[in-house]
């Protein structure tokens, strides 16, 4: 085993630990087959659920929880379709009921057709949720103030939007991403925005703990290809920030020595 | 009987429904779910004990994909 494999590069929140470093989301799969091939081809070991009504009319519809184990992912549901604080605190309190733990991802979304994160309603639902007991991770703008704000406030994790949910753009403002990563001092995921593998990347190069995925694998046209994708390029962009990049330059540099040429 | 709402649908159950009762009713597995009563988490434990009332509201809850 060469040294990388050897080494162990976990990252932790809320006192859980976690090899990788892709965080998946299980929307928008055609089935729950596909869901679950892949997640595993993902590595993952965290992923995001939203807690919905059971549908009352086809009790037999299959259920994530037999296609994705909790006993084998860290489950940690979401508070998407909720516009206030109470209506965050009311779904991640059945949530907790339902998996019986309070690590938490919190997401209040402006209206289309941005879906940016609504931070006044965020900073009201952060603080009512962390009263309740909840470990908070946050969905939020790429707004360094905010961020610091939330992270003061208790949240266990920032996870600062690279795009807009479902955009596939890419981190579109990495200034100040980089600016969350180096004033924090909880975990920092992109979440939200990326397209490919590389946008993965890229993320990960800028430093941030973990990046957390969902349309990108799940709408591909071979959402298990992607998945490994998308796994590769996590691990690439997490070596090549800790290896530490060559500065850019403008001009060139040889790579072949320029003495002990033949004349 | 007892009329109750869930998930927003009217539902007519036996006096003496429990919240247990009232899953095996539907046919859902207590551990995959979570009840609410009248805005209320009902503990897991208490499924069995606590009594259903004309009236009450009840939302059941489980996972499904998200991002």
């Amino acid at each position: 085993m060469d040294t990388i494999m050897a080494d162990k590069d976990h990252w932790t929140v809320a006192g859980r630990s976690f090899a990788s470093r892709l965080v998946v989301g299980t929307g928008k799969y055609k089935d729950l087959e596909t869901t679950a091939a892949a997640i595993e081809a993902s590595g993952a070991e965290m992923v995001t659920v939203a807690v919905r009504r059971v549908n009352l009319s086809d009790r037999n519809a299959p259920m994530l929880q037999d296609f994705v184990s909790p006993q084998r992912y860290t489950y940690l549901p979401n508070t998407a379709g909720c516009f206030t604080a109470d209506e965050a605190v009311r779904t991640l309190r059945l949530a907790r009921e339902a998996g019986g733990w309070n690590l938490v991802k919190l997401e209040v979304l402006g209206p289309p057709p941005t879906l940016y994160p609504d931070m006044a309603a965020t900073l009201v639902a952060a603080e009512a949720l962390i009263k309740d007991g909840f470990e908070v991770m946050v969905y939020c703008a790429d707004d360094p103030v905010a961020a610091k704000r939330l992270e003061d406030m208790g949240c266990v994790a920032i996870m600062p939007l690279g795009a807009p949910i479902g955009s596939g753009l890419g981190v579109q403002n990495p200034l100040m991403i980089q600016k969350i990563i180096e004033q924090s001092k909880v975990p920092v995921l992109v979440d939200a925005g990326v397209g490919t593998a590389y946008d993965a990347t890229f993320a990960m190069e800028l430093g941030c703990d973990a990046v957390l995925v969902n349309s990108a694998i799940a709408m591909a046209q071979d959402p298990v290809l992607m998945a490994r994708a998308m796994k590769a390029g996590v691990e690439a962009g997490r070596l090549a920030f800790r290896a530490g990049r060559i500065p850019r330059l403008g001009f060139a540099s040889a790579s072949s020595p320029m003495t002990g040429l033949i004349r | 009987m007892l009329a109750l709402t869930v998930n927003g649908e009217p539902m007519d159950v036996p006096f003496g429904t429990s919240v247990a009762g009232l899953l095996a009713l539907i046919g859902l597995a207590a551990k995959k779910v979570a009840v609410e009563r009248n805005l209320e988490i009902v503990p897991r434990s208490l499924y069995g004990d606590i009594l259903l009332s004309a009236r009450d509201q009840i939302e059941i809850v489980h996972f499904v994909g998200g991002g």
